[in-house]
């Protein structure tokens, strides 16, 4: 007979961070090549401004720099990863994939390390799956990093998307705890509508015609399903994890859109006081990257979140979508370490 | 079967009002959304869905620029 592996009453987060590109790139630049205004954009998106990364910046890079601050936080060795989940969708090779170069440079040598391809609800997969392996006793401390430079990927012609978006990098550790930390994932996806955002075309065809691929959408469309739809996954994240809408602190959502952010609030049924994650009004849209930045944002913005129950959804290209509730990390409050600065990484 | 178009006019006006803050009694069928009552399209998304539920029918995503006022709206739902 098979012996079973030791499993684990509970899984948390220990620790968030993330860095963001570091020039902020501001609605009346991109407005031009598009027939838009900075007005238009504001009134539609929220978003003031973009953080994007610099030409020698790769989403690598940028993952390592969140992963090294997420690591610090936790107050852990990289030796002591021994799982790295890297949701990205801009790294440029099909194989191998960029976590186990991740796991290299920061010194989890031996951790296992693999990509996924979930786009904007890139990082609710990978804590839904840390939280499993770390339970299941697969892994003892995991590494979620969602990291994305969506900059490598605009057409500055395009209306339907490229305003929209920002590059950076948020990463999470996640460890073992004597009750579950992580509520269970509420997670899917609709192929049906697999069109409805992404690269316009695929390699083949872009060797073919020379053009390189870049990112377009059915906003309408999606802005119809992430409002609508994904307040049902967050409700139903909520009830799997035994609470009520009342009981949810802090709101933590991708952030592709205020309007969608602030719809989600209400139909969702969140409180009055719940604490809104805003971030998108600053940095854009950093798909994967969105939720990690968001939650680092507001644990500097609110000292004593720690403890604090969070309602965090991911959704976006697939579509794919994955809601969880998690309890905040006491570290979020804790002092910068050396190089805290969130902004900076690629100036140009 | 056909829905009373005095009772989708009521309902939408009550989605309307919940979603925009507007004055009901500012709200008549010859209103334009755009213009007259200051909708934009994500707001017009969000009434059309919400009156999709509403009354059981189906509203295409495109549907937006073709409803132009109050009434096409309630006519569209309707069924005319
Ligand atoms: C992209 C988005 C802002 C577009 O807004 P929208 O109001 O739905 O835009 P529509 O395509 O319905 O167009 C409405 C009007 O705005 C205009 N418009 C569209 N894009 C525009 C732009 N970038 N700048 C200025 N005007 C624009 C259209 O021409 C149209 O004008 P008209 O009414 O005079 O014909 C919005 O759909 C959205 O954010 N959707 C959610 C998508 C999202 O967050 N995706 C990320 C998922 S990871």
């Amino acid at each position: 007979m098979i012996a079973a592996g030791q499993t684990r009453p509970g899984a948390r987060i220990l620790a968030v961070d993330g860095v963001r590109g570091g020039r902020l790139v501001g609605n009346a630049e991109l407005a031009g090549p598009i027939s838009s205004s900075d007005e238009w954009i504001r009134s539609r998106t929220g978003i003031v401004t973009r953080a994007r990364a610099g030409a020698e910046t790769s989403a690598l890079d940028l993952a390592e720099a969140a992963a090294r601050r997420a690591i610090a936080r936790a107050g852990l060795d990289a030796s002591r990863i021994d799982v790295v989940i890297l949701g990205s969708v801009t790294h440029f090779r099909q194989t191998p994939a960029a976590a186990p170069a991740l796991a290299d440079r920061l010194g989890a040598s031996g951790a296992a390390a693999f990509d996924i391809s979930a786009a904007c609800a890139g990082y609710c997969y990978g804590i839904g799956l840390a939280d499993s392996l770390v339970r299941a006793g697969a892994a003892e401390h995991a590494l979620v990093v969602g990291a994305d430079k969506l900059s490598d990927f605009v057409d500055p012609a395009d209306r339907t998307i490229s305003f929209l978006l920002g590059d950076g990098a948020g990463a999470a550790v996640v460890g073992p705890c004597d009750r579950p930390g992580i509520g269970p994932t509420v997670w899917g996806a609709d192929g049906a509508k697999a069109g409805h955002v992404g690269q316009n075309i695929d390699f083949r065809q872009a060797v073919a015609t020379g053009t390189w691929p870049t990112l377009r959408q059915d906003g309408p469309s999606v802005y119809k399903w992430a409002v609508f739809e994904m307040s049902k996954v967050a409700r139903a994240a909520i009830a799997q994890a035994g609470l009520t809408a009342d009981d949810i602190a802090v709101f933590i959502p991708h952030q592709a859109n205020l309007r969608i952010i602030e719809q989600q609030v209400k139909r969702i049924g969140l409180t009055a006081g719940v604490l809104v994650a805003r971030d998108i009004i600053e940095t854009g849209n950093t798909s994967a990257a969105s939720i990690p930045l968001a939650t680092e944002r507001l644990g500097r913005d609110n000292p004593g979140l720690g403890g604090k129950l969070a309602l965090q959804i991911g959704f976006g290209a697939g579509l794919a979508y994955a809601a969880q509730v998690v309890e905040l990390p006491s570290t979020l409050d804790q002092p910068a370490n050396n190089e805290r600065n969130s902004h900076g990484i690629g100036q140009e | 079967m056909a829905l009373d178009k005095n009772e989708v006019l009521e309902g939408l006006i009550e989605i309307i009002v919940d979603e925009t803050g507007a004055d009901p009694g500012d709200i008549d069928p010859d209103k334009t959304f755009a213009d007259d009552l200051d909708i934009d399209s994500l707001s017009m998304m969000t009434i059309l869905t919400l009156a999709e539920d509403r009354f059981d029918v189906e509203i295409p995503d495109d549907s937006i620029q073709t409803l132009q006022t109050v009434q096409d709206a309630v006519d569209f739902i309707a069924g005319d």
